[in-house]
């Protein structure tokens, strides 16, 4: 399935859903870290927060469906030495509640961990209101705010345990349906807030991406390789803090990059690369998103494939890319 | 072109089948949260209470629907292709790729569909739009919300109401879809808004609790709104989450069946008791 295959249809093995790895993540970190509190608004069944909730049934509360309310309790809740971590739809939390992030959480910088499942067009058939794909974006634009992204299940575990040690506001975005896998089972994988993870070497551009884009970006690298580009993968888990001297080296050292991300093309992952290499390093950059629409209802696979988020597209933009450098 | 009460029961039945079959070509929907109105929208569109012309689906003088629970899109697109917007085979492409019946009402791409809903609590603000436009312009159509039970735990929901209220808006009726269940488990566990009606009361609303699935008070309730005078009309509508397929639900151990489609094994038990049902 070389070529056409969606950024669900890698050829490494589906591993859980990153909602699930978080889901799980957090259901076993609840012992270890007590002050962490949960706080649902009717979707914990979608967010997998229930899993915490049904374990650890004094620090879980259901709110109902009232996003703003819910992240108004987190500023409270965090303001009295909680860890609030609170979960709903990407688009529901960060675009219901953006005030309330700006004013209960970002602006007096309280320790509140947001998690923002369903995002992306991955989600498929339930369509353009249910999908987060301006959460980034929203999410970096918060002062303060960490900015998560993760590629796979084994990722999504240790970023898990890193944004409740890390003390501050955090944004997590999850996904709904099952993805490849980018990190081995048999060790924890390797995560660092505000530090990339090179999964591959190559000397003729990098492609540098996260969430589902990931895996996609390492099938590419390997068709980029059988017609002779060599591209370094980098998997950016963290949008914000960028990792600076990650994207230096990647520019320095192979010359042209590649963005790619399931997100809108303004205020994303993109935004974050170029702004970075414009000041500091400037070479040819070509982004691979989802521009500047809503998405629709459709298979996931459909909508990836339609949206431009396979390997093929990837390894499109990286050959233009390298192309650029001689130009 | 008001029905008997009879032929509205028939089209309420044809409306839960076309729910269940276009949920389940789908594979993905909420066949529970849809059947529940299907009295309310039914009679909305088929009981005399809403003039609209399928040809011409932006007819200025319309009266309007707002699906605010949007995730109920199949109850309001089954009603637009037995009123004649579309044909009724469209309605098997469902959530599929390029179908303008996407999973939640998109005004954009499906004539008829009044506001793009699916973000939960926005609608009844959205209708207060439409009753102070038909204000400004001196118009005389009236504007439905349905909202969820659930749905009211929004607050966007209550700023929508006072404001209502503030302009006295007798041409705006909310029906509260009271089907006792929202996502998680039940309405009145996950956050208890009861009384509703004591809460739009208390607002400044007429108010009335009626059966949500008996199609003659349905009617008698949206013929009273139409009567009221100088406040905005709360009904709310007691209704069964599922309605139609209750012991379909209660055999698979799940009266909620919260977003997800009748199995293609129990499909046709379920419209058999649709078929068979009394209501
Ligand atoms: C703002 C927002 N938050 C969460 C959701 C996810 N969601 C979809 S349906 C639903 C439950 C709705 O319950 P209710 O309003 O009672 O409608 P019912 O399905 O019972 O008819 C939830 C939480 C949403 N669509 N919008
Ligand atoms: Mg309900």
């Amino acid at each position: 399935m070389a070529g056409a295959s969606s950024a669900l249809q890698s050829r490494r093995p589906i591993g859980q859903a990153t909602r699930d790895a978080f889901g799980r993540a957090l259901e076993a970190l609840g012992a270890e870290y007590p002050d962490v509190v949960v706080v649902d608004a009717d979707v914990s069944n979608s967010t997998r927060t229930e899993w915490f909730g049904k374990k650890f049934p004094d620090r879980f509360f259901n709110i109902g469906i009232a996003e703003s309310n819910l992240v108004g309790i987190a500023g409270g809740l965090a303001s009295c030495g909680k860890t609030p971590v609170i979960a709903s739809f990407a688009a529901f939390i960060m675009c219901n509640a953006y005030d309330q992030l700006r004013m209960a959480v970002a602006y007096p910088g309280l320790n509140v961990k947001v998690v923002g499942s369903h995002a992306g067009i991955s989600i498929g058939e339930d369509g353009a209101s249910q999908m987060g794909i301006e959460d980034v974006s929203l999410a970096c634009s918060l002062p303060g705010f960490v900015v998560l992204v993760t590629a796979d299940e084994a990722s999504t575990r240790a970023a898990t345990r890193a944004l409740l040690d890390h003390k501050g506001p955090v944004y997590l975005r999850t996904g709904r349906p099952d993805v490849p896998k980018v990190y081995p089972d048999d060790a924890p994988a390797p995560f660092v807030i505000g530090k990339a993870n090179q999964l591959r070497d190559g000397s003729d551009l990098t492609i540098v991406a996260n969430g589902l884009m990931v895996a996609s970006a390492l099938d590419a690298a390997e068709e980029l390789s059988s017609s002779g580009i060599q591209a370094r993968v980098l998997d950016m888990h963290t949008v914000k803090p960028i990792d600076r001297e990650a994207l230096l080296a990647a520019a320095k050292e192979t010359g042209a990059l590649v963005v790619a991300e399931e997100h809108l093309a303004h205020g994303g992952l993109g935004s974050a690369v170029a702004m970075t290499l414009a000041e500091q390093h400037p070479v040819p950059i070509r982004f691979v998103n989802l521009g500047d629409t809503f998405g629709e209802s459709g298979t996931p696979e459909g909508l990836l494939e339609k949206y431009g988020l396979t390997a093929a597209k990837v390894a499109e933009a990286a050959r233009s890319a390298v192309a650029a450098k001689s130009a | 072109m008001s029905e008997t009460i009879d032929a509205l029961k028939q089209r309420a039945k044809a409306i839960r089948v076309d729910i269940l079959r276009s949920t389940t070509e789908a594979g993905s929907g909420h066949p529970s949260s849809s059947m529940s109105a299907a009295e309310v929208v039914t009679a909305l569109y088929f009981g005399g209470f809403m003039n609209y012309d399928v040809k011409n689906p932006r007819w200025p003088d319309r009266d309007r629907f707002i699906l605010s629970k949007g995730h109920a899109a199949p109850v309001l697109y089954a009603a637009m292709a037995e009123a004649g917007y579309f044909p009724k085979e469209e309605l098997l492409t469902l959530r599929k790729l390029g179908s303008p019946l996407e999973g939640h009402p998109n005004m954009v791409r499906l004539g008829g569909v009044e506001a793009s809903t699916g973000s939960l609590g926005q609608g009844l603000s959205i209708g207060v739009g439409h009753a102070l436009a038909a204000r400004v312009d001196g118009k005389g159509y009236h504007t439905y919300v349905l909202t969820g039970d659930g749905e009211l735990g929004e607050g966007q929901i209550w700023e929508a109401a006072a404001s209502a209220a503030k302009y006295g808006l007798d041409n705006l009726t909310c029906i509260v879809d009271r089907n006792h269940f929202q996502q998680t488990g039940a309405a009145e566990e996950v956050l208890n808004m009861d009384p509703i009606d004591g809460k739009f009361t208390a607002f400044g609303w007429h108010t009335q609790v009626i059966n949500g699935n008996d199609m003659g008070e349905v009617m008698a309730a949206l013929g009273r709104a139409r009567q009221v005078k100088g406040r905005p009309t709360c009904i709310v509508a007691l209704t069964h989450k599922g309605q139609g397929m209750l012991k379909l639900l209660e055999t698979l151990g799940d009266t909620n069946y919260h977003g997800k489609p009748i199995k293609p094994a129990d499909l046709d038990a379920a419209i058999a008791e649709v078929e068979a049902g009394g209501s």
